[in-house]
């Protein structure tokens, strides 16, 4: 008798265990249904079609064939590989410079300093941006003002076709990486102490205990760092849109500036959704690419 | 000993440099206008003035676009903290039909760039009328995946015991959530907060999309417009951005351990 009531009951609870799951995940689910996974599964639906302010009809893979066809794309694709390939690697030997020269160092020097790298990415993009256009302006920007005090000649920064990608980069990497050397610093510190007394007790230098025994030790963080920093960097826009505009003469545009400009510049949401698809296909490439370049036999 | 002072020197002088243009941007921003713009440029003001920040007070829409920000970014905060937590709690704790897909579909959905999303966020948008409203800056952040995961991550190193015995003495599901989960993460969520927060308040990309009048822009969109209206009034521009920025330095020197924790978060594991 007993029993049988007790299997109910504990069956009920079960229920009500389970109902409780749903109830709990369902309102965060529902917005996350409704304003992420619908936008993408419609933003694909829609590149197969012609999609722009007078136009609405289905035509395959015509959109993707026009965009791989337009020198305007390949212009924002080489960019964006241009960026992209220029502040990763920078950014990962910048912390992996201050992580081995904080190392030695206590916790809350550590942090002091971590904090101070970190600091420049609590103030947005847009500020960042803003004081570098004013640092790289042509006539009274602190820039060129050093450049005349080191008689070197000085440069229009943002406006000259070479230098404009390059000044982006350099101000990425003077502001950035904080949150790489936070985690390149985390990495280090994961590593036994072991490891490094033993090499030390062989007679290894630095250099050697650096390349031989903390960087590979460090592999599967660097691997991250490389995978997240591709697709992050990948992204860039804010910077472009208020330094240059994509220009100048499309020297910086990138993939997602001009993702925005086709769609709410030129009204081509068709082209606009088929270059996000394509930008998203790259990426994914490019992570299967870079595990096993470097992943080897990293488990993640 | 000489070796680690060289080292420290060395350090010292690289952190400067990072944080040399945001020194700039104050030195300007407290600068008379019309001695910045001039060669060869003063790294003290001298005199300092406050004129630039009565100057952009002055300006119609500054102190709407940093309320707009305000109100933006403590709603989702809360919202989305909130939802994310709940979410995360049931992922970690609790055991039910689909709950591998549910966890699956998050994590797959945080390797798809946003900017899939941007364009079809904003036809739905459209089509629900809520353009240049608070609502289109507000509701798609409430089930952002990677808050979710984050909170996941957090709560599946809770005590289970203490849930069961909870339940053991009768206490509902929502009040063991209440009154027994939420205390005891509120250090970890304290992380999704301030991360949250911050990055709301940075926001400009959506908010330049979603929005068609100015004065629906947050402060960042509006100092681009600012900036785009008069490109060469820097000692305004730079003022405005001290003001934008400071808010988020005085929650940076606040929660300093909660973001540096922040960021190694589902990074390295455990």
């Amino acid at each position: 008798m007993s029993s049988g009531v007790s299997v109910s009951s504990s069956v009920l609870k079960r229920a009500s265990k389970e109902r409780a799951g749903y109830l709990f995940i369902l309102p965060h689910f529902i917005f996350f249904t409704v304003f992420f996974l619908i936008p993408v599964i419609w933003g694909v639906y829609y590149s197969f079609f012609n999609y722009t302010l007078f136009d609405f009809e289905f035509w395959g893979l015509k959109g993707y064939a026009k965009l791989l066809k337009d020198r305007y794309f390949w212009i924002a694709l080489r960019n964006t590989f241009y960026y992209t390939a220029g502040i990763v690697p920078l950014w990962l030997i910048k912390a992996l410079i201050i992580s081995v020269l904080l190392f030695p160092f206590g916790t809350r020097l550590q942090t002091t300093y971590k904090s101070m790298f970190y600091l420049p990415h609590v103030s947005s993009l847009v500020i960042i941006s803003m004081i570098w256009l004013w640092i790289y302006e042509p006539q009274y920007g602190l820039l060129n003002a050093v450049m005349k005090l080191l008689h070197l000649p000085t440069q229009i920064w943002l406006g000259n076709r070479f230098l404009a990608m390059p000044s982006i980069i350099f101000m990425q990497f003077v502001m950035g990486g904080g949150s790489t050397i936070v985690l390149v610093s985390a990495a280090l510190a994961g590593i036994p102490p072991s490891f490094v007394e033993v090499a030390r007790i062989e007679g290894a230098n630095p250099v050697q205990i650096f390349f031989k025994i903390l960087l590979p030790s460090i592999k599967p963080i660097i691997l991250y760092l490389v995978v997240m920093g591709t697709i992050n960097s990948f992204q860039v826009f804010t910077q472009v849109y208020v330094l240059t505009k994509g220009g100048p003469q499309f020297a910086t545009t990138t993939m997602v500036y001009q993702i925005y400009y086709r769609a709410f510049e030129n009204f081509d949401l068709g082209a606009s959704l088929a270059q996000s698809v394509l930008m998203m296909l790259i990426l994914v490439v490019f992570a299967v690419i870079q595990f096993k370049w470097l992943g080897g036999e990293v488990e993640y | 000993m000489l070796w680690q002072v060289g080292v420290i020197a060395l350090l010292t002088v690289m952190a400067v440099v990072s944080l040399l243009p945001l020194y700039w941007m104050i030195v300007t921003a407290f600068s008379k206008p019309a001695l910045v713009l001039q060669f060869p440029p003063k790294i003290v003001p001298m005199p300092p003035t406050i004129e630039n920040f009565v100057e952009i007070t002055k300006l119609k829409n500054l102190l709407r676009w940093l309320a707009n920000t305000a109100i933006i970014s403590v709603s989702v905060t809360g919202g989305g903290v909130f939802l994310a937590s709940m979410a995360g709690y049931s992922l970690a704790k609790k055991k039910f039909p689909g709950n591998r897909v549910i966890l699956w579909i998050y994590i797959g959905s945080m390797m798809i760039p946003m900017q899939v999303t941007l364009v079809p966020l904003y036809i739905l948008v459209q089509k629900m009328k809520m353009v240049d409203t608070y609502w289109a800056l507000i509701l798609p952040f409430l089930g952002t995946p990677w808050a979710v995961f984050m909170v996941k991550q957090f709560m599946a190193s809770l005590p289970s015991e203490l849930i069961e015995s909870a339940r053991i003495d009768g206490c509902s599901e929502w009040g063991i959530y209440a009154k027994i989960i939420f205390p005891l993460a509120i250090q970890g969520l304290t992380v999704l907060i301030v991360i949250t927060f911050v990055t709301q308040w940075n926001s400009f990309l959506w908010v330049l999309i979603a929005t068609n009048s100015v004065e629906m822009r947050n402060i960042q969109a509006g100092l681009s417009y600012f900036q785009e209206l008069y490109p060469m009034r820097y000692s305004d521009i730079m003022a405005a951005s001290t003001l934008a920025a400071i808010p988020m330095f005085i929650v940076f020197f606040s929660f300093q351990r909660y973001f540096l924790k922040g960021i190694t978060v589902g990074a390295l594991k455990g």
